[in-house]
């Protein structure tokens, strides 16, 4: 049942410029304050635990700031905050005092990816040798299950040099970003050409022949053996069927 | 399904510590000499990775406490079936010796509040509150007690004071109730109350579990002091004293030591604890009523 005293209380919470609803005592402004606050800062404290380069990249002060905007316009649905901030990495791409910082909003995503995958489902990598039983003759349509905690980004920034703080990094160079947790560390990993493509299909679903097809139109870099060594080392791959 | 935790399947009467991801090696390393642990069940509500893995070996050493935060049992929708649902799985793999829920409400018209927000002790509250707790124990068929909040506003136009509220609460509903002594003490400052006549008025034959915690002084608008729940920091001594007055009613009881943020190194935690535990050692040859809602 809709309820006056709770829709008006939400509302005053979320807006400091609205009168406390009038069951509540006239008490001065302060009192009321300390639920605008407790809300905005444990929200804030929220975000700046999980976006901890971006509040780097930008410092705390405008950090902050930011965070108090965004909760405002993309506020919590769940109770359960572990990986509230999805939005976050768009939201700072349209933010104009961010629009000097052009990859923030690439880092946020980033970072977004590393706690969801931190939080994400437990899964077994398996190893290359795995490979070694399937029929040598069918490994085109070999399907091969991927972490479900596997993120790629493919950004115009080098946004995982970015992420781990290299220096001296071109800036104009674009890369591409696998996150994953193979066991109960979060990895990420700046990929080399044409690598995106190839996870990405096979996250897709698509058979080792086709993905590899998919990779090759993505770069002409692209190496098939050096990749395959590449996803199983990275502890990317649970799983190979035959999709016959 | 085998039992995972036949060990501890209750809460000790001693003191605990809050679980906080900091201290999770510190505890494994070390095994302290401290009697159970509790954690914010939304914090462990993700799929899996660090948390679940810290938290299953801890709980097999450990007796455990689940707290919970998001329900928003005072609210005016019911509490939300997925969510229940999620701390039901939480309450199945973990088989704590509490389960533990607010008389707040922070969710409203889809929207989570991130806060414990105040209602108004009305009959018609109390009404919709005991529906909530009864669907809440249906659903977890079991017990669960419910904490006593810190509030920084008042209402006018009330029917009964906190105490005959929760009183009233768990004659209705049979809950247990958490007695949270920071938060009484902080209420008693916020809004002028004595806190000796809210410890005699309130009904400690259901307390389950008591919370300790520390709070922020602050003002109002007209210099009146204003103490916030912060969590923060060491219970306060006005605090301690209270806690020996609700022990001298209770006897001993499980005791948990609060600090959420600002989060110290394990040993001042533990030397909270212990702290705690002199004081219920002490309170063991009290003569009090039988304890009707543990477990």
């Amino acid at each position: 049942m809709p309820d006056e005293l709770q829709s008006a209380f939400a509302a005053a919470l979320c807006d400091p410029d609205l009168p406390p609803p009038a069951p509540v005592r006239s008490s001065g402004k302060r009192r009321f304050d300390v639920y605008r606050n407790n809300r905005a800062v444990a929200l804030i404290d929220v975000l700046a635990d999980i976006f901890p380069v971006v509040q780097r990249l930008v410092g705390e002060e405008f950090f902050r700031a930011a965070a108090r905007i965004f909760i405002d316009t993309d506020p919590p649905r769940d109770p359960v905050l572990l990986t509230y901030g999805a939005g976050f990495g768009d939201f700072l791409d349209d933010f104009e005092p961010a629009a000097t910082v052009p990859y923030l909003g690439d880092v946020a995503c980033l970072e977004w990816a590393r706690r969801d995958a931190y939080h994400g489902p437990d899964a077994h990598s398996v190893t290359i040798d795995t490979l070694a039983d399937f029929p040598a003759d069918r490994l085109g349509q070999a399907q091969l299950t991927l972490l479900p905690t596997l993120h790629l980004l493919r950004s115009r920034f080098p946004v995982g040099s970015i992420w781990a703080g290299v220096e001296g990094v071109d800036m104009k160079r674009g890369e591409d970003v696998a996150v994953l947790r193979p066991d109960m560390r979060v990895e990420t990993t700046v990929l080399t050409p044409g690598a995106y493509g190839f996870l990405s299909a096979l996250q897709d679903g698509a058979p080792l022949g086709a993905a590899a097809q998919a990779a090759a139109e993505d770069s002409a870099e692209f190496d098939l053996a050096a990749n395959l060594q590449g996803v199983f080392a990275l502890g990317a791959v649970i799983g190979i069927t035959d999709r016959c | 399904m085998p039992d995972a935790h036949p060990k501890h399947p209750t809460i000790p009467a001693s003191a605990g510590v809050g679980l906080k991801p900091v201290h999770y090696e510190t505890i494994l390393s070390e095994r302290p000499d401290i009697g159970w642990f509790e954690v914010h069940a939304e914090n462990y509500m993700g799929a899996g990775g660090p948390p679940h893995r810290y938290l299953e070996k801890i709980r097999a050493s450990y007796p455990l406490s689940i707290h919970g935060v998001g329900l928003s049992l005072g609210g005016d929708e019911p509490p939300d079936p997925d969510h229940m649902a999620r701390l039901c799985r939480l309450v199945d793999r973990y088989e704590p010796g509490l389960v533990s829920e607010h008389l707040a409400w922070s969710r409203h018209d889809g929207s989570f509040l991130n806060d414990l927000l105040p209602i108004p002790y009305t009959r018609e509250r109390l009404a919709r509150l005991c529906e909530h707790v009864d669907r809440l124990q249906s659903a977890l068929k079991r017990t669960v007690a419910i904490e006593n909040p810190s509030t920084y506003v008042a209402f006018d136009a009330e029917d009964m004071s906190e105490t005959d509220f929760l009183s009233t609460l768990t004659q209705r509903t049979g809950c247990a109730l958490l007695l949270d002594v920071n938060n009484v003490y902080v209420s008693a400052v916020n809004h002028g109350w004595d806190a000796a006549s809210y410890i005699a008025a309130f009904p400690m034959e259901s307390v389950a579990e008591i919370h300790l915690a520390g709070h922020a002084p602050d003002t109002d608008d007209f210099g009146a002091p204003l103490l916030i729940d912060a969590h923060d920091r060491a219970v306060a001594d006005p605090v301690w004293r209270l806690f020996n007055d609700v022990l001298s009613r209770t006897g001993p009881r499980p005791t948990l030591i609060e600090w959420d943020n600002d989060v110290p190194d394990w040993s001042v935690l533990y030397d909270e604890a212990v702290r705690a535990n002199a004081l219920l050692a002490e309170a063991l040859g009290t003569d009090v009523k039988a304890m009707s809602h543990a477990g």
